[in-house]
């Protein structure tokens, strides 16, 4: 007998003249693991914000365990049994995942603090819940998998029934990704229901067991997952045919643009990076493959100049920039897609305008003599803006109001249109929904085909297959294995990335 | 010789006490949040209503209650303009220090048509406390005997702040307030209550501090006489990175400081020499502090910073 925990009717959300939610219908079952998905601005935050009490919708009502109930805050919704992971977590970072967690509700014993009781109550729940964590340990030193684990937590201690997951893998590795997904089967087996928000199919299909599409603000589509296709949840997302492999003709490699011989990043006997040599062609895209943790991220500062290597030699376009700045780095040919694209790759308090304008601000015809020329930049933002299709009123709005996807592509229409030899992406698809991945994926080749030199760093292993000419595996510090696209697949990737070269082979 | 030194001690732990008071009332700030710097002129406007008090009432106690209903009320400028009225705190404290100067100063000549300088045999001095059986004990007399209430109040305070900040439910909540105020709002806890109350309980403790500074010694009160102590403690507070005891310690450090350079004076160097030594020892130990501060830092936080 399936017994229904949640059912949103008619929820209707008006902001001005934009409608977020319109006559949204949410029927969740006790126990399930229930996906929302969407693109941006399809209005799943909208509704999932409402259902956590944090806003009041215009109109439509909210049945839990078949009660009526209106949400005064967030605090009555977490009293009704609802808990939230934000993307952004609300954690104190000095405090201990104990103080953490027992925050606002704590065991107390006369007037103080009842720590030896908190601490075996945060234990025991991690230990039921299979949430590997120490207690003790203070939240700043934690990495992020593991502070998502005190978030959820911080949901269980207060007794929540049903918890709502907004987009809780797009900070994640690939094997932290895995253990979310044990501890959500251990809390379905608890008979604990999930929302689970998100855009990546893979995880969908993976994970969940019925899923509900929303498109501008309506319901697109409801279903159980076994009885969909990921094509069948595109179409409901996107209302069209979504091409999710990547159209491309053989690569042409041309001129050597990066050549990095020997690069070594720290001393002692097991350096972050190792003697590595990498070599990278214009008119080929390489990608690099491995766990976060490797060095990948060390490489890529010390290629961009954010950090100087302690060995070794980095030839940029027949530059020699190893140990040169940032500024000359860029001015030898580089455009660089960070990963961070909400602190390194824009100042979320500019406009879009100076954010893309953003190194190109001494060039003609933006700058003239000492002074900027407003139109021309002006002009330049309303054109790149048009062209990748930022959703923005105008450009003078700051980028820091827009969302993730939208702020992506200011990015990287900014570094395409450096006419730089080579491009850095960094996770250039993060948190992007499915029809700017396709878009960001068709720019990406395009602009190989135009002869550059593309030097490709994601967690997304489908990424990593579906756009590099050549994989390169990275393990330890060092390049563990070299492969055309052709002779790379998912599993002998896998095996690679955890060190095993003799299985793989 | 002993005798000597042995006062000179006593005067250490008193001339601490309003310094302590401050810097625990910038602990408390600083924890929830709010950055105080306003207490040079909280101790201002203590120091005065408690001499104003003890003068109309001839009661001393009646003198520390006016300190600190004096102080708590001008402390909610600081309570309310840092959090309803969402002002920075730093303006505001720079505001009230000014205001406190110059209020003090016109009180005094239209209360007591004098100024400069009030002094009055109508004012009652805060007592100083004997302890029979210490008292006699050579150099422990001088330091836990012969104190006024408030020195020996201010030490448990002490205790008592840290003890709160750190072991009970309201503590945890306060240094959450202070670390993310959106974080602890989401988990149901009101900011801006916790703040106001806190600026007010701060307020609290630099009336008794500045009671101390007018009614401790003398009863006599005198324009700015506040003299840079609860600039002191600021530093204090800064140290001690909001922590009461480590903010206490530095308080101790300072009145040793100001001690031997007392000494000094009297083994023939000349004052304005003798005088800088407390400042030469702030200055070394907030660099020494910061340095360690550094040194702690992880690795890839200083690679990023390279």
């Amino acid at each position: 007998m399936q017994m229904v925990e949640l059912e949103a009717t008619g929820i209707v959300k008006r902001f001005g003249s934009l409608v977020a939610n319109d006559h949204i219908d949410l029927k969740v079952v006790r126990g399930e693991v229930h996906a929302v998905m969407g693109e941006n601005g399809a209005g799943k935050s909208t509704l999932m914000s409402i259902l956590y009490g944090m806003q009041a919708p215009d109109q439509g009502s909210i049945l839990l365990r078949g009660q009526g109930v209106r949400f005064r805050s967030a605090l009555d919704a977490i009293d009704h049994g609802m808990g939230m992971v934000h993307q952004a977590f609300k954690l104190f970072n000095s405090l201990s995942v104990w103080e953490n967690v027992v925050y606002g509700r704590e065991p107390v014993r006369g007037i103080s603090l009842d720590r030896r009781a908190s601490m075996a109550k945060v234990a025991d729940l991690a230990e039921r819940f299979r949430l590997k964590i120490d207690p003790s340990a203070r939240v700043g030193d934690l990495s992020v998998g593991v502070r998502q684990r005190v978030e959820i937590l911080k949901a269980l201690y207060r007794d929540a029934r049903i918890l709502i997951l907004d987009e809780p893998t797009a900070v994640l590795t690939p094997p932290e990704r895995d253990g979310l997904f044990d501890v959500i089967r251990t809390l379905k087996a608890d008979d604990r229901t999930i929302l689970f928000v998100t855009h990546k199919l893979h995880e969908v299909m993976a994970i969940t067991d019925s899923v509900t599409v929303l498109r501008h603000g309506r319901v697109t589509e409801r279903m159980a997952t076994r009885e969909t296709t990921p094509a069948d949840i595109i179409r409901a997302m996107t209302g069209r045919v979504v091409n999710l492999t990547v159209e491309r003709a053989p690569a042409a490699p041309g001129a050597l643009v990066l050549d990095v011989e020997g690069l070594t990043i720290g001393t002692g006997p097991k350096p972050v990076v190792d003697r590595l040599d990498l070599k990278v062609r214009g008119g080929e895209i390489v990608g690099i493959a491995g766990v976060a943790g490797n060095g990948q991220t060390e490489l890529i500062e010390a290629l961009t100049g954010l950090r100087r290597p302690d060995a070794g030699r980095v030839t940029l376009a027949g530059q020699d920039v190893t140990q040169a700045d940032v500024a000359t780095h860029r001015a030898a040919g580089l455009a660089y897609v960070p990963e961070d694209r909400a602190v390194t790759g824009t100042a979320r308090g500019a406009s879009a305008a100076d954010n893309l304008l953003m190194g190109y601000q001494r060039q003609q015809p933006f700058a003239k003599g000492f002074r900027l020329d407003g139109k021309a930049i002006a002009e330049h933002a309303r054109r790149l803006i048009a062209r990748f299709g930022v959703k923005i009123p105008d450009e003078t709005v700051p980028v820091g109001t827009l969302s993730g996807g939208n702020l992506q592509k200011v990015v990287i229409a900014r570094e395409l249109t450096h006419q730089a030899p080579l491009l850095i992406a960094e996770q250039p698809t993060r948190g992007v929904d499915v029809g700017a991945i396709e878009f960001i994926h068709g720019e990406l080749v395009a602009e190989r085909d135009r002869g550059r030199a593309i030097l490709l760093v994601s967690a997304e292993l489908s990424e990593i297959l579906a756009l590099s000419d050549r994989i390169l595996v990275m393990y330890e510090g060092r390049i563990l294995a070299d492969l055309p696209a052709g002779e790379a697949d998912e599993d002998r990737l896998g095996l690679l990335m955890a060190g095993r070269v003799a299985e793989a082979a | 010789m002993d005798f000597i030194s042995a006062f000179m001690v006593n005067s250490t732990v008193q001339a601490i006490t309003p310094i302590l008071l401050a810097a625990l009332a910038g602990c408390l700030c600083g924890r929830v949040g709010v950055f105080n710097i306003a207490m040079e002129g909280q101790l201002l406007i203590g120091a005065f209503c408690a001499v104003a008090g003890s003068h109309y009432t001839g009661s001393a106690a009646l003198g520390v209650a006016a300190a600190l209903v004096g102080t708590v009320v001008f402390s909610l400028i600081l309570a309310y303009g840092a959090t309803v009225f969402r002002g920075d705190a730093v303006v505001i404290c720079i505001g009230m220090n000014l205001l406190a100067a110059g209020l003090t100063a016109y009180l005094l000549r239209q209360l007591f048509g004098v100024s400069g300088v009030f002094s009055d045999p109508n004012i009652a001095e805060l007592a100083k406390i004997r302890i029979s059986s210490i008292q006699s004990i050579p150099w422990l007399g001088w330091i836990v005997s012969r104190q006024t209430v408030l020195t020996y109040l201010c030490w448990a305070l002490t205790a008592i702040v840290a003890y709160v900040l750190f072991r009970t439910p309201v503590g945890l909540r306060m240094r959450g307030v202070g670390e993310d105020p959106e974080a602890a709002q989401s988990m149901g806890v009101d900011v801006r209550r916790y703040r106001v109350v806190t600026v007010l309980v701060a307020g609290a403790l630099t009336g008794l501090g500045g009671a101390q500074l007018s009614l401790g010694t003398v009863g006599i009160f005198s324009e700015g006489m506040s003299a840079g102590r609860g600039w002191i403690a600021v530093v204090a507070v800064m140290l001690g990175r909001d922590n009461p005891l480590l903010a206490a310690l530095a308080c101790v450090l300072f009145g040793i400081a100001d001690a031997l350079s007392v000494k000094l004076q009297s083994q023939g160097l000349p004052n304005q020499l003798t005088d800088i030594v407390p400042y030469v020892v702030t200055l070394a130990a907030l660099v020494v502090s910061y340095r360690r501060k550094r040194d702690r830092r992880p690795a890839s936080a200083e690679a990023a910073a390279a």
